[in-house]
């Protein structure tokens, strides 16, 4: 599922946050986003599922189309774009009331879905397997979601989002609240999702974009109060290797940011 | 570093500090409890020649204290009962509204204009209840009566005055609603945005974030706030006196007929002016039946708030 993002301006009350950003996002790859505090980058990761707006007084110009469809076009429903449009969080947010299996089912039961109970068990487990937590958790799905280690519970989060087979799985830098072994654990998940699933991610760590995505791009401010510019875009390896922009230059090196 | 203290000594005096504190907070505590304790041993005292009681010298010549005192206990659980049935999904639906609907002005105005609520009188609430509600209700109730008099609460011939006990159960709702809303206001509002956010992530509209997941985890918070109002409720006695003219010794679970059961708080307002001997004692001692009631009451929101809240913060 290809992503085009066309012109995408994006505001806080006033405050501009993203700037006339247009970019390609290829399918059954895993694409960084990567800037400094601020770049707005976690805005135009919301912007492609409609969170963006969930905040009052936040507004969106331009279009962001999944497949040629526009997400933004008046008879879009903002509902069901999320629906389609997975996301993971910062920080794991199982809910606290429901179990793991209920947690994985949380999409369905939220929509107001009804399924059958062999169907629903083999949605949890295929979830599971996805999210590589199945063998962790098989004897204890009735457990609370939230009794799980913080990258199980990352990895419960994005099992959640994959039981509703979304076309695109978007991450807002998963793994900044995870210790090495859990982020290692979901590095390598994103390389296994790779293969069916478009995946958008923002992260703060460099070496970590390097890691898991097959293209980078990076946001930055050029002024104050202006919003997010998308500065530069291309493969892993230009990116890292051979950037073209002196602020991705010095933002790669570690000069800034 | 001259005016900085050594680590000794700042601590020293930081200890010292808190020894005055504590030392008040502590006489604080002490003295609640000791009043607590002091009104229990009064009630407990004055209320206890009542037991041996007899038809001869009891209120409304009850033939023991018992006799007297459940059909009152039962009058005023059940009282409290129907208002927090009326109160609760208005209370929800007011702190739902004003926390995820109603943005900005409108929300602050709702807020306050039901936390004023708290602020009338409940003599007030009783002139209300008496003057403007109980008429207006008996068509509602003969309405009631013709069309589903064959379910058993509301059976009966309706009052023709409107005086009954689901009058006086509307007025305790509307006395308690500022506590459901306000309580359970604070609750929704302290669900985590990650949950929210989490559920409309996953293509949940508005109503279904709200139902399946605001809801159960402002669970214990709800359930909190619904105990302090039935606590309220069970102790309400201006309202309920003035709403309703009770018949002694009746239970019932008839709602719209002019025969209603009391309620214990009412019960002790209209009678103690002209109770004397042991009828005095049978009233205190129905005071400390209400306060177990009432504590066993807040006892149980506690317990229900430790169990449900557990996983949830």
């Amino acid at each position: 599922m290809t992503i085009e993002i066309e012109n995408l301006n994006a505001y806080y009350e006033g405050l501009q946050a993203v700037s006339d950003v247009s970019m390609s996002i290829p399918e059954r790859a895993v694409t960084a986003l990567i800037g400094p505090s601020g770049c707005g980058k976690s805005t135009l990761l919301r912007c492609i599922n409609r969170m963006h707006e969930i905040v009052p007084g936040a507004r969106v110009g331009g279009g962001v189309r999944l497949d040629g469809a526009d997400l933004y076009a008046a008879d879009a429903d903002p509902v069901e774009v999320r629906a389609r449009v997975g996301m993971v969080f910062q920080r794991p947010n199982p809910f606290p009331t429901m179990s793991i299996a209920e947690n994985v089912l949380a999409g369905f039961r939220l929509r107001g879905e009804r399924l059958s109970k062999a169907d629903s068990e083999s949605v949890i487990e295929r979830a599971l397997h996805s999210a590589n937590l199945w063998d962790e958790v098989k004897d204890r799905l009735k457990r609370a979601g939230t009794s799980l280690s913080g990258g199980q519970q990352q990895r419960l989060c994005i099992a959640r989002a994959l039981a509703s087979r979304p076309d695109v799985l978007l991450m807002d830098e998963p793994c900044s609240a995870l210790d090495p072994a859990s982020t290692q654990a979901i590095e390598d998940l994103i390389a296994m999702l790779r293969a069916e699933h478009t995946v958008v991610i923002v992260t703060h760590n460099l070496p970590q974009a390097a890691r898991v995505a097959d293209r980078v791009a990076f946001m930055a401010t050029t002024e104050t109060g202006d919003g997010g510019h998308l500065i530069e875009y291309g493969t892993t390896d230009e990116m890292f290797n051979h950037p073209v922009r002196s602020a991705t230059q010095d933002y790669i090196a570690g000069r800034f940011g | 570093m001259s005016d900085v203290l050594p680590p000794s000594e700042a601590g020293q005096v930081g200890a010292r500090r808190l020894d005055a504190l504590h030392l008040l907070t502590l006489s604080a505590a002490l003295a609640t409890l000791l009043l607590l304790g002091g009104v229990v041993v009064f009630l407990g005292i004055e209320g206890a020649p009542a037991l041996s009681g007899t038809s001869e010298n009891l209120p409304a010549g009850a033939s023991s204290i018992w006799a007297l005192a459940w059909p009152l206990l039962y009058g005023s659980v059940w009282a409290s009962f129907l208002a927090i049935l009326l109160a609760v999904p208005v209370g929800v639906g007011v702190a739902v509204f004003a926390v995820f609907m109603a943005r900005g002005a409108l929300g602050r105005w709702l807020g306050t204009a039901i936390d004023v609520l708290a602020a009338v009188p409940s003599v007030v609430y009783g002139l209300w209840g008496l003057a403007v509600i109980a008429p207006r209700a008996v068509p509602v109730y003969e309405w009631l009566s013709t069309r589903l008099g064959w379910i058993p609460f509301f059976a009966g011939t309706p009052s023709t005055t409107g005086r009954t006990i689901l009058t006086a159960a509307l007025v305790l709702a509307v006395m308690i609603l500022p506590i459901v809303s306000s309580v359970s206001r604070e609750a929704i509002r302290l669900v985590p945005s990650s949950s929210t956010e989490g559920a409309q992530a996953l293509g949940a509209t508005r109503w279904e974030m709200i139902r399946t997941v605001v809801l159960p985890e402002a669970r214990s918070g709800i359930v909190a706030g619904v105990m302090l109002a039935l606590g309220r409720a069970l102790g309400e006695t201006m309202a309920v006196a003035m709403v309703l003219s009770p018949k002694p010794f009746l239970v019932s679970l008839r709602l719209l007929t002019s025969e209603n059961p009391g309620t214990v708080a009412a019960y002790i307002a209209q009678n103690y002016p002209e109770a004397h001997g042991l009828e005095v004692n049978a009233l205190i001692w129905l005071g400390l039946l209400l306060f177990a009631v009432t504590f066993a009451v807040s006892f149980l929101a506690r317990a229900i708030v430790r169990r449900s809240g557990g996983g949830s913060r």
